[in-house]
């Protein structure tokens, strides 16, 4: 309901940027590809996150977990049982919604601090089985080589740069179902319940419902994810579901703003190429992705859309001065 | 005739504290009803175990008929009940406008639709503008609640109470807070209000209660101390003697 | 018969270990609501200060005091500098925290090197108690002594003290706590310094058996997550209780079901919270 820029301004941006995204790949370094195509697949996990925590108001500490679930199931079907991709999306998504089905039962019976510590749990005991259960997941070894996918299509995914546009379709697709669902009167409710979810259970909503509805597409999405992932990698850890990366995504989300999709979407692009670009110049880039973490929350904490937000309004003030 | 809402025996104590003790009421259709009552006498505990935020320790609520004691809120919003808040409930980051449209659309079943523009809902839109425009807000539709007056907010709590078109609607202290010029127009308002309405007022300001309704019921210490028209309340000793002050 | 009485031995021994981290972690947790990802840091560092102070002073006791005062003092000032103004606010913690840690792994990294260390304990706390045909680490049972003394200590304070009182109320309620002139911000300092220090005592003793080495700190923190929330945010029963549980189950899970046993800690753990969303001891 409240949007970065004027309507017109936000279209435009909106174009340019996947114009962007669709004409200068083929210019672009091989490094750089490969870190564009890691930005996109982890711009569809921030933004699977983004629905939760940024449009419904719930932070979780577990959405790794998902996607691990859909990185595994590529890994798994398509190492053992050679499944192809469309097989292979299918069951990875299937088994993210139907865990998060079950992980929300669960999480949603607590609030705050509560339901962050709930996450963390259920996220440990998806890791706790990638380590341990070595018979299905080789464990700490992960699962590897896992081939790229092949469509039948006259490209070679193979390459970096096929494998790139089908990053962005996915990545096109994810935005495009995710903002449907953000301007509907679903998301709506959503936005109602971050503002005071007391209020919406008066007016009669069925605030849980409208919660956990949430919480599953969020997951649904988050294995859409993980599915690329396995695929863009070629390998699968358990590293992949690490607690840490719950939590990278959560900056991700919070860097970029929250509730604003594409907010995180650029999150996402500014941790990847940070984490990789940085390691390449000093050694000392946990020490700068930590100066990032506690900078957002002190000098951005409503993000990088807020800022330009609070930039516009500060604009027309001066304007009208 | 079925009365709207009947309370029998209802009771509410926190940790050993009773706040309610055998409240027993019962509000006939079209009724305009004031609750009055010293501070701390139950009066919005009363509300929200009606609204179904808070559950009853004993006894029986009747709403439409129908028992709701351990009913969920939405479920009880559903069968025709809405309420405000004497704190001003609102959702503070969103425009007048768009608290009014979740209010519209909050009973109809397209508020499950995930897959449509809500921009493509005239009816909710259309609901949502007229309700802001009979609370007198129409011309701050896009302001955002923390920037409205608190006077616009205690009218905008009215918009979004009648958005479902209630059949009963608690207003708990719809004057709180505002300046007297402000509180003859929330008067005048309420008074607007579809007669069919039942409604149940929490009030403090007496000229407010007697303007809006007929019938008073007085709680003191979480029990009935009257109940009936605005004359015999006021007549009523006990009433004179720990309400309205021996003047 | 031996499997048992070892297996048993080493669940309790580990047991007592994440009590000595977890204890400060739930009462951190039950006063400040905040989720604190440096704990694990504060453990990691604790060990690798003492390791220096020992080699400097050759002494394990000032080691070990060392360690603890200085984590205190960086408790302290986290706490000051950078979370007191958040609180409520749990996502700005958990990436807040979580910056600090990152910060704190790489400075680690940088003044002590990549490799794993062993901390030297001392000649008296090496060696084995025989008892019948089974043998007891003296080692492993002194970590049983400490946790039992920590707990005990803990509890006088918090059940027996004006300063614990004031802490218990600002657990049940702070708003009510401020309001009736307990010094809520004083507290809170306290319980956090209190709360790193405890960590950096469990690091310097882990430094014993375990080792000293870079990712120890995320390692043990989820073990402190899980304790905390099976027993429940701010309780020490329920932390005292927690780690038992989380330290047989472990033992018991890498034991008998290997394939499983991460699954045998987080499963109960799971199934815990599914009926009490609010751990065994907590309170919502």
């Amino acid at each position: 309901m409240a949007h970065v820029g004027a309507p017109w301004a936000q279209r435009l941006g909106l174009a340019l940027l996947l114009l962007a995204l669709l004409v200068t790949p083929p210019f672009l370094p091989p490094y750089l590809l490969t870190l564009l195509t890691q930005t996109l697949i982890y711009a569809i996990l921030a933004m699977s996150l983004d629905l939760t925590l940024g449009y419904t108001g719930l932070a979780s500490l577990g959405h790794a977990a998902y996607l691990g679930l859909g990185a595994y199931s590529v890994g798994i079907l398509a190492t053992r049982w050679g499944a192809g991709f469309w097989m292979a999306l299918l069951v990875g998504i299937a088994l993210a919604t139907a865990v998060a089905a079950v992980f929300g039962l669960v999480a949603l019976r607590a609030t705050g601090v509560y339901f962050l510590m709930i996450t963390l749990a259920l996220g440990m005991v998806v890791w706790g089985l990638a380590n341990r259960w070595v018979s299905l997941t080789r464990g700490d070894n992960g699962i590897s080589p896992v081939p790229r996918p092949v469509l039948g299509l006259p490209w070679s995914f193979g390459r970096a740069l096929p494998f790139y546009y089908l990053a962005l379709v996915g990545f096109v697709l994810a935005l495009v179902v995710l903002r449907v669902i953000v301007r509907s009167p679903f998301g709506a409710t959503l936005i109602g319940i971050r503002e005071s979810e007391s209020r919406m259970r008066t007016l009669g909503y069925h605030v849980w419902l409208h919660k956990y509805l949430a919480f599953v597409i969020s997951g649904a999405v988050g294995g859409f994810a993980g599915v690329l992932w396995a695929y863009y990698n070629g390998f699968v850890t358990p590293s992949d579901l690490d607690l840490s990366v719950s939590i990278e995504v959560l900056l991700m989300v919070a860097l970029g703003g929250r509730g604003t999709l594409l907010g995180p979407a650029l999150g996402a692009g500014v941790i990847v190429l940070l984490k990789n670009l940085v390691s390449v110049y000093t050694q000392r880039w946990l020490l700068i992705l930590g100066l990032v973490y506690v900078g957002t929350i002190r000098y951005a904490p409503e993000g990088i859309a807020g800022a330009l937000m609070q930039w516009r309004r500060w604009m027309q003030r001066a304007r009208a001065a | 005739m079925t009365p709207v809402l009947s309370l029998t025996r209802v009771s509410k104590s926190f940790g050993g504290l009773a706040a309610l003790s055998d409240v027993s009421l019962s509000v006939g259709p079209g009724e305009r009803r004031a609750i009055i009552g010293p501070n701390g006498a139950g009066k919005t505990t009363l509300f929200s175990l009606i609204s179904g935020e808070a559950l009853p320790s004993g006894g029986e609520i009747l709403l439409f008929g129908r028992d709701v004691t351990r009913l969920a809120p939405h479920r009880r919003a559903a069968l025709g009940l809405a309420r405000t808040y004497q704190i001003t409930n609102l959702f503070p980051r969103l425009t007048a406008f768009a608290n009014c449209v979740l209010a519209a659309q909050a009973l109809r079943p397209m508020k499950l639709h995930p897959h449509r523009d809500l921009r493509r809902y005239p009816e909710v839109l259309h609901r949502a503008g007229e309700v802001l425009a009979a609370v007198g807000l129409a011309g701050k539709a896009d302001a955002t609640v923390q920037d409205l007056s608190h006077g616009e907010q205690r009218q905008l709590e009215i918009a979004l109470a009648i958005a479902g078109t209630p059949r009963l609607l608690l207003l708990d202290e719809p004057t709180a807070g505002l300046s007297p010029a402000e509180s003859t127009t929330m008067t005048t308002l309420l008074k607007g209000l579809d007669p069919s309405i039942t409604l149940l007022v929490i009030e403090h300001d007496m000229d407010v209660a007697f303007a809006l309704t007929d019938r008073i019921t007085v709680l003191h210490y979480g029990k009935v101390v009257a109940d009936g028209l605005r004359h015999e309340v006021t007549a009523n000793p006990l009433v004179q003697e720990i309400y309205l002050g021996v003047a | 018969m031996e499997f048992w009485v070892t297996q048993l031995f080493n669940g309790v021994s580990y047991g007592a270990l994440l009590f000595l981290l977890a204890g400060g972690l739930s009462l951190i947790f039950g006063m400040m609501r905040i989720v604190n990802m440096t704990h694990g840091s504060h453990y990691l560092l604790g060990a690798y200060l003492a390791l220096t102070f020992l080699t400097r002073t050759g002494s394990y006791v000032l080691a070990l005091l060392g360690g603890a005062l200085a984590i205190a003092v960086l408790g302290v000032i986290e706490w000051d500098r950078f979370l007191q103004g958040l609180r409520g606010q749990e996502l700005a913690q958990v990436l807040t925290t979580m910056g600090l840690a990152l910060i704190f792994q790489d400075l680690a990294l940088v003044t002590w090197g990549g490799d794993p260390y062993n901390l030297k304990i001392p000649a008296v706390l090496s060696g084995k108690y025989h008892l019948g045909t089974f043998f007891f680490p003296v080692y492993r049972v002194f970590i049983i002594v400490v946790a039992l003394g920590v707990a005990v200590v803990l509890w006088l304070v918090v059940e027996r003290t004006r300063v614990g009182a004031m802490m218990r109320a600002t657990v049940d309620d702070a708003e009510m706590a401020r309001g009736v002139g307990i010094n809520v911000s004083g507290i809170s300092l306290g319980v956090f310094a209190l709360g790193a220090a405890l960590a950096a005592v469990a690091g310097v003793v882990a430094g014993g058996f375990l080792g000293i080495y870079p990712g120890a700190d995320f390692e043990i923190l989820s073990y402190a997550f899980v304790v905390v929330i099976v027993g429940g945010l701010g309780s020490l029963r329920g932390a005292l209780i927690g780690s038992l549980l989380v330290g047989l189950l472990d033992n018991f899970g890498k034991a008998l079901f290997p394939e499983l046993s991460y699954f045998t800690l987080f499963a109960p753990m799971a199934a815990i919270l599914a009926v009490r969303p609010t751990g065994l001891f907590g309170r919502a």
